[in-house]
């Protein structure tokens, strides 16, 4: 079992942390440094609850190892409000009511914004694919495509 | 589940992680998006992954002497968005594109996806059907594995413990080329039920020059339907002759029962997506 010293960027906020090599990123977050934003659901690469962005893409945190993101930028759902206000992303879902129980959210969230990143005028059939990985069992994706169509808009709007 | 202690290294050049993988019991780490859950099942426990995530010079696409290569790191987002592979090589562009799910492909390699050996990943089929060349360094250099001799059996490749997957190599695309993945999954993410790639070449007076047919999760490896592409050499691309190759890579695949449907349903799955894979093949390589 080898121990190794990382250096990671989170949300903008340099963390250094001496971790374990079997340390899965999502515990880093979750456990060592309590963001419990990030979700663990299906544990085995499957659901997308647990999608953070590392280095502006989104990744199943489950499914990478803490000492993998050494000298990266991850970003979780704590990173989205700057300032207190909601990123258009979280507006979008909290309008268009994208969630129910809301346990996919932050995993939709931080796939669905890193897509505004690179294509900030989606068709709806562009934004089914990219959050294709993330699974919801209460809205039927309906009002969460609706949501990311308002994020895209509002994003327009402010550009 | 946590996977069981191991240790890491994260070599930044290839010579270094080839030293590294001759510790016992040492492991590449590629992409992860398959051993990682499998150590977190304790279905798989190295003592040390050798991380090639920093190995810079191992993700790379490009045409070059006759070939598209392609570095073993590659991920498979990269694959699905190049515009060299979007234009030229529209039968890998379908398979990246079907691989898993868009998270999963940020991180997820062609190299590893090539060297689990696991007969439901889509590139195996695919590179059967390209007649693809793979590259393996080990401590003693560096030797090139024909694709029809690379899957040895369940998740066993030709590679030996202490080498590594460094290039998967394509014959550059010619002029009346065309190929196609069709892969029927029950929801995105999982594998294939069967998948077919197809990869032809015609002449110029239409007939099937060259023909790779490989099927995706229908045996102990991917399949190359060899009968089938025998068949096809030298005729035409008539719907008859389509229909009687797919005929041929049915009774070429091995199918065992499971959630995802019965031997006779996949069996008959395989022929049907066989006729589709080869007419739309067809269609690209005419130009369509």
């Amino acid at each position: 079992m080898s121990t190794h010293h990382i250096h990671v960027t989170i949300n903008g906020k340099a963390h250094e942390a001496d971790v374990e090599s079997r340390l899965l990123l999502v515990h880093l977050l979750r456990e060592n440094l309590n963001m419990t934003g990030t979700h663990i659901g299906c544990d085995t690469t499957s659901c997308g609850a647990c999608t953070v962005q590392l280095n502006g893409k989104p990744v199943k945190s489950c499914t990478v190892l803490a000492v993998q993101a050494d000298g990266m930028e991850v970003k979780t759902v704590e990173g989205l409000a700057t300032n207190g206000k909601l990123h258009a992303i979280q507006e979008g879902f909290h309008e268009k009511h994208g969630l129910q129980c809301g346990f996919c959210t932050p995993g939709m969230m931080m796939t669905s914004s890193a897509l505004l990143e690179q294509n900030p005028h989606p068709t709806e059939d562009e934004i089914r694919h990219a959050i294709s990985g993330n699974l919801c069992r209460c809205t039927g994706y309906m009002n969460i495509v609706k949501a990311v169509q308002y994020a895209a808009d509002k994003m327009a709007e402010g550009a | 589940m946590i996977p069981p202690t191991f240790d890491y290294v994260a070599p930044k050049t290839l010579s270094e992680a080839v030293a590294a993988l001759g510790q016992e019991n040492a492991k590449v780490l590629a992409g992860g998006q398959s051993l990682i859950p499998l150590m977190r099942f304790r279905l798989a426990s190295p003592a040390v992954l050798v991380d090639l995530n920093r190995v810079e010079s191992l993700s790379y696409i490009e045409e070059k002497g006759g070939w598209l290569k392609i570095g073993s790191m590659t991920r498979e987002s990269a694959l699905e968005h190049s515009s060299l592979v979007r234009e030229k090589y529209p039968l890998l562009a379908d398979a990246a594109s079907v691989i898993s799910d868009p998270i999963v492909r940020n991180m997820g390699t062609v190299g590893g996806n090539l060297a689990n050996g696991d007969p439901g990943n889509d590139h195996p089929a695919t590179m059967l059907a390209y007649g693809a060349e793979v590259v393996a360094v080990g401590p003693k250099g560096e030797r090139v594995i024909p694709i029809a001799s690379f899957f040895v059996g369940l998740f066993e490749s030709a590679l030996a413990k202490n080498e590594i997957l460094t290039e998967v190599r394509i014959p550059a695309s010619k002029p009346r080329s065309g190929g196609a993945y069709l892969k029927l999954e029950r929801k995105v993410g999982d594998f294939a039920t069967a998948a077919v790639a197809a990869q032809v070449e015609l002449d110029a007076k239409g007939k099937f020059k060259s023909v790779g047919i490989g099927l995706t999760n229908v045996g102990l490896t991917a399949i190359k339907a060899t009968a089938a592409e025998d068949f096809l050499k030298g005729k035409d691309s008539s719907d008859e002759n389509i229909r009687k190759a797919a005929q041929l890579a049915a009774d070429a695949a091995q199918p065992v029962a499971d959630v995802r449907g019965s031997e006779n349903y996949k069996r008959s799955l395989v022929k049907t997506y066989t006729v589709r894979a080869l007419r739309l093949a067809v269609q690209r390589a005419k130009g369509g």
